[in-house]
């Protein structure tokens, strides 16, 4: 009797762990594909990369030398990286609060329930679907120093040309200009989207009270959009550090490495100069960068689960 | 609550102003293409209409190959990602096994790592697998997808567990469960992934750029990168028609597509 009970037992527990494996393998099955292609073009490449910083390599990218660190010295002592990141954290600092700015302004004015205004938000998120080459071809011509727009345009209030794109003091503030523009469509549709999910019996209760028009714009509209504009926020920083191909297209990091941002500095080193070890240095650091800026909107969200 | 009309005067007003704003490079670019080129030169106001821009485009460059590399690449990975975030989405959804969620924090961490951090060494890997202007080169990097598996693992989520239970008791396996019940119902879904999906890789730009090398493969973005380097700067109209081209799809799939993608997006930032 005793003997039976625990065979059936035994035999239960076989099987649960039967099921259990089946169960593994199943979901392993079903995420394999997803965690084969991380692996290899993710988390590989990005041990690869923290490899490569300590090294000097061949012109194929080989490690040949090891350096320690000097790669990474080197980051901070020569002139030209200095200067990359100097003019990263400039030009976030310029297109970040301009591109969310304009965007919000926009995003209120579209949200206004008025005929027609769905035009408007067409129009104003149309910026999402031209593509960095693209917008960057159309903004070469605006900043054209003898024909473009803007010069035409300047010269009509009586003030001199100006070379966007050739003098180091207005590179960097060009490319700016076309990535403002360039975010204005996703930044518009993602706050307009935030816009529309406030619970419209606050703007209510809130005219019942005789607010006027601007107070319940910073009383409720800001406050209950503070989510979205967080995650606007991030994002648009996050993608200010990636920003390559409007600076291929229209400066190549020049005059003078003004606007020789950090991907484009990646690039150059790596793929002109052949010097896959300070390139990978640097990839590090923005790896680096980026990590915090995810890890502070990942803190962030869980705060706003808790407060809810 | 209607708005009073001055109010509502100085709105239009604010909208058509910022609208046009935004909206004067895109336009310029449409009409510039059909301009001849002494009008654009001589800054005139367009005087006649011609196609002859986007005839030097297709007869002088490799456009219509672009055009087909850009809708393979976009397509494949369109697919690639749908097909691979819906599996794992699937697996976070409706299968329990240890280390689940150990997983589900691994994929949350490929959110840090930024493609463009990677893209030394995988410029190597593509480069010794021989995959160099191919189109797999140029697609499978990018399929596997966490922000699509959030999406969709919180759409999987509004299925109700009864449904799988019920299907069980029939004896209906998981992969048929997926493809029969899941996929269908979670449909909106998969299109707003698959619009997002084509809208990125068609505009990709830093990876075409170092996976190509010749124009079998090349895509548009990267053709409109040749076309500005070696054209002179007095054909503007043929740099603005070849932009054109390559807009036209994107835009006409947000036009289409904005509402989807809007809710989509919001659900998958906000959630």
């Amino acid at each position: 009797m005793q003997s039976s009970r625990s065979e059936l037992q035994d035999v239960f527990m076989k099987q649960k762990r039967k099921t259990r494996r089946k169960n593994f393998i199943k979901g392993i099955m079903f995420l394999l594909p997803s965690i084969i292609l991380f692996s290899l073009f993710l988390f590989y490449p990005m041990i690869k990369t923290l490899y490569l910083s300590f090294f000097l390599t061949d012109m194929a990218g080989t490690p040949t030398v090891f350096v320690g660190l000097d790669n990474y010295i080197q980051l901070y002592t020569s002139d030209i990286f200095r200067k990359s990141f100097i003019s990263t954290f400039l030009f976030v600092l310029y297109i970040v609060p301009t591109s969310i700015i304009i965007a919000l302004f926009l995003a209120v004015l579209a949200n206004e329930k008025l005929k027609g205004v769905g035009l408007f938000r067409t129009m104003y998120s149309s910026t999402m679907g031209i593509s960095v080459a693209a917008g960057s071809i159309f903004w070469m011509y605006l900043f054209n120093p003898s024909m473009g727009l803007l010069n035409e345009a300047l010269g009509v209030i009586g003030i001199d040309s100006i070379g966007w794109l050739t003098d180091p003091d207005w590179a960097l503030i060009a490319i700016s200009l076309t990535t403002i523009w360039m975010n204005i469509g996703f930044t518009f549709l993602i706050l307009l989207g935030g816009l529309q999910s406030i619970d419209q019996s606050l703007y209510e209760n809130a005219n019942i009270e005789g607010a006027g028009y601007f107070r319940k714009l910073f009383q409720i509209t800001v406050p209950m959009l503070s989510p979205t504009l967080f995650f606007v926020l991030v994002v648009t920083i996050i993608n200010a550090f990636q920003t390559f191909g409007q600076i291929d297209i229209l400066t190549k990091g020049g005059p003078q490495y003004e606007t020789n941002l950090i991907v484009y500095s990646i690039y150059r080193e790596a793929f002109v100069n052949r010097q896959f070890g300070p390139a990978s240095a640097q990839a590090v650091v923005l790896f680096v960068i980026i990590l915090i800026m995810t890890v502070v909107q990942f803190k962030f969200a869980e705060r706003k689960v808790h407060y809810q | 609550m209607s708005i009073p009309l001055p109010q509502k005067i100085i709105l239009y007003v604010l909208l058509i102003v910022t609208s046009l704003m935004v909206f004067l490079p895109t336009a310029l670019a449409f009409i510039m293409s059909f301009m001849t080129n002494q009008d654009i030169l001589a800054g005139n106001l367009p005087q006649s209409f011609t196609l002859d821009n986007y005839k030097y485009v297709f007869e002088n460059f490799p456009m219509l190959q672009y055009l087909i590399n850009s809708f393979v690449v976009s397509i494949v990975i369109m697919i690639g990602q749908l097909l691979l975030s819906s599996l794992a989405a699937y697996a976070f959804v409706f299968l329990e096994f240890k280390g689940r969620d150990i997983i589900f924090y691994i994929f949350i961490a490929t959110m840090m790592i930024p493609f463009e951090a990677s893209v030394i060494p995988n410029f190597q890997t593509i480069r010794d697998l021989g995959w160099l202007d191919t189109y797999q080169g140029l697609t499978f990097p990018f399929f596997a997808m966490a922000f699509g598996t959030f999406l969709l693992r919180q759409n999987f989520k509004m299925i109700p567990k009864e449904l799988r239970e019920a299907s069980l008791i029939e004896g209906i396996g998981d992969f048929k469960f997926y493809l029969t019940v899941v996929l269908p119902v979670a449909k909106t879904s998969l299109i707003t992934l698959g619009v997002y999906g084509f809208l990125t890789s068609w505009n990709m730009y830093l990876w075409p750029l170092l996976a190509t090398t010749n124009d079998k493969v090349r895509t548009v973005q990267i053709g409109l990168k040749q076309m500005s380097s070696q054209e002179q700067l007095n054909q503007w109209g043929v740099l603005m028609a070849g932009s054109v081209i390559v807009v036209i799809p994107t835009l006409l799939l947000l036009f289409f597509g904005q509402k989807h993608l809007q809710k989509g997006l919001t659900d998958g930032a906000v959630k």
